[in-house]
């Protein structure tokens, strides 16, 4: 992987803060867009953008076009067996509200079992407790070790083998600098008959994710994590289950037939859960998007961000009173800390006077922070345009900073 | 503008160094504030004896802005009558929008420039905020 190649690519490169260069360590939050992606959107905005599956004219077959590429590039990416499993969403947000009004609303009743586990961001973890409180049904969560340097996996298979109806569960989670063992988890769970759910927000399009392999039932990204635009991501769901769900919402597209007196049919998935005008430009974009990060490969990219992380936590250690959370060895790009006597939001705010962007605060998973012990924290997270010459600039406006506000 | 001169040295020092940091004994009044932006989080105690403000303190984790305007603000409410402090503290959020201080207490000042800084408005506000808040919760829920 040729870094300085990649670099090029990206145009927010060449910003400045303040005269110094951007370095841009918040890729957990979201991604920067290379040239091409960027290009792909105008292009489509300027010659193919129509409404999808309505026209019978050009522009209109030019858009279901890109729109059904792009599925089939999701479908590629994640190895689902079928592109009709692959339903766009606004994200990974709408993707688990999908499925907790859909399946969720369908399965689980009063004195059921959801489970889920500590390290959940927001997303994954409101919808959920949500449909608990209105249903009657409870909540568990698989406990973290110590500093949440795993899950409890001992704790997981007991929990697991008292039958919850459904295990939802964070793929890589966007604070801890971790992977949970994924396939091993869905493996417990299937052999007790349980449906499970992986939120890949931060995995997709970060490492090799095969849905096949892992043995999952549901999978949701966010293609704004992944070099693609915001609005758009994906649910996958094996096609069996998804033909067993209700519709999510409804209106236009998710028909097959309308009557003013008798109860509409509607159509198969992925139709029967895309009701209204669909996120379509950034379909195209994310599927340039998927495109490009195939063409530099997902395990370069995998191995470049962790080592970057890896780099940066051996020397943040160095810190005095600094403290990092999650394992010693970073499996993501990830890495979350706190600093003694210095709040984090005044790190960011420093970090950003020099060009640096960092996240502060409790990264959407205030109970795990919280039980953490540190509503607050700093988050530096790496992508495949990072470089070390950019740990060397974290590590020196870090120390910067502890000697400025200590 | 840059960082120096919005974490002025007084700044520092008082976040640093916080004032009338700590719990409380036997509050009358409190209340907790959070700023669900960038995690600060302050607990706020009062003692309210005959309608004025007889001690404020607060505990908590928050940014070196919001620590500040705590420190100062516990140091400049008490004594003062309720409606003295309610007059302050729309004094006080008037000026972290506008920058317009004329009529605060100079010591509280120093915090004027705070609104060129749009994020960190909320970090200067909330300790006045929670106290608001916490003039209306006695202890014990009465
Ligand atoms: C682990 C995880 N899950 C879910 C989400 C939510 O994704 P989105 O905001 O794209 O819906 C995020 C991103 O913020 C995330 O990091």
């Amino acid at each position: 992987m040729d870094i300085p190649t990649i670099r090029e690519q990206f145009p927010f490169l060449g910003e400045k803060v303040n005269s110094h260069d951007l370095i841009y360590l918040d890729n957990a939050a979201s991604s920067q867009k290379p040239d091409r992606v960027i290009r792909r959107m105008s292009r489509f905005l300027e010659s193919e953008y129509a409404n999808v599956h309505r026209g019978i004219h050009l522009l209109s077959e030019r858009a279901t076009d890109a729109y059904e590429s792009a599925r089939r590039e999701v479908a590629g990416l994640i190895h689902a067996r079928d592109e009709s499993e692959i339903i766009f969403t606004r994200g990974t947000t709408e993707a688990v509200n999908l499925v907790m009004n859909t399946w969720g609303r369908k399965h689980i009743k009063a004195g059921d079992t959801i489970l889920l586990t500590e390290m959940e961001h927001h997303a994954n973890l409101l919808p959920w407790q949500h449909l608990a409180r209105e249903v009657g049904a409870r909540i568990e969560y698989v406990p973290i070790l110590e500093n949440g340097t795993s899950l409890d996996l001992e704790i997981a298979a007991t929990l697991l083998s008292k039958k919850p109806k459904l295990f939802a569960f964070v793929h890589v989670p966007n604070t801890l600098g971790l992977e949970n063992p994924a396939k091993e988890l869905c493996r417990l769970a299937r052999d007790q008959g349980i449906t499970t759910f992986m939120d890949a927000a931060q995995s997709v399009g970060h490492q090799e994710v095969d849905v096949q392999e892992i043995g999952c039932d549901f999978l949701a990204c966010s293609a704004h994590k992944m070099c693609g635009p915001s609005g758009i991501g994906a649910l996958w769901g094996r096609s069996e289950l998804l033909a067993t769900m209700p519709p999510f919402l409804y209106g236009g597209e998710m028909v097959d037939r309308a009557f003013y007196d008798k109860p509409a049919i509607y159509r198969d998935s992925p139709a029967r859960f895309e009701a209204g005008t669909p996120p379509i430009l950034e379909a195209a974009g994310w599927g340039e998007a998927i495109r490009f990060l195939r063409e530099v490969g997902l395990e370069n990219i995998q191995s470049h961000s962790a080592a970057l992380a890896n780099l940066a936590s051996q020397r943040l250690r160095a810190i005095e009173g600094l403290h990092i959370f999650g394992p010693e060895k970073r499996a993501s790009g990830i890495v979350t800390f706190s600093m003694e006597g210095v709040h984090a939001h005044d790190v960011a705010f420093f970090a950003n006077e020099r060009g640096l962007a960092l996240r502060a605060g409790h990264h959407c998973a205030q109970p795990l922070m919280r039980k953490l012990g540190s509503p607050a924290s700093s988050r530096a997270s790496f992508y495949l345009y990072n470089t070390e010459a950019e740990v060397d600039a974290l590590i020196a406006i870090l120390r910067e900073a502890v000697s400025f506000f200590r | 503008m840059d960082k120096n001169e919005l974490y002025q040295e007084v700044l520092l020092q008082y976040s640093k160094r916080p004032k009338n940091f700590g719990p409380m004994e036997c509050a009358t009044h409190a209340a907790d504030g959070h700023n669900a932006l960038c995690g600060d989080e302050i607990s706020l105690a009062l003692k309210i004896e005959n309608g004025s403000l007889s001690d404020a303190r607060f505990t908590g984790s928050a940014c070196a802005i919001c620590t500040a305007s705590a420190s100062l603000m516990t140091g400049e409410v008490k004594g003062l009558s309720c409606d003295a402090v309610k007059k302050l503290a729309h004094d006080f959020r008037e000026m972290a929008r506008t920058g317009s201080g004329d009529g605060l207490p100079p010591r509280i000042q120093v915090l004027d420039r705070i609104h060129l800084f749009p994020q960190r408005v909320k970090c200067a506000v909330l300790p006045w905020e929670t106290l608001l808040s916490a003039m209306e919760h006695e202890v014990g829920g009465k």
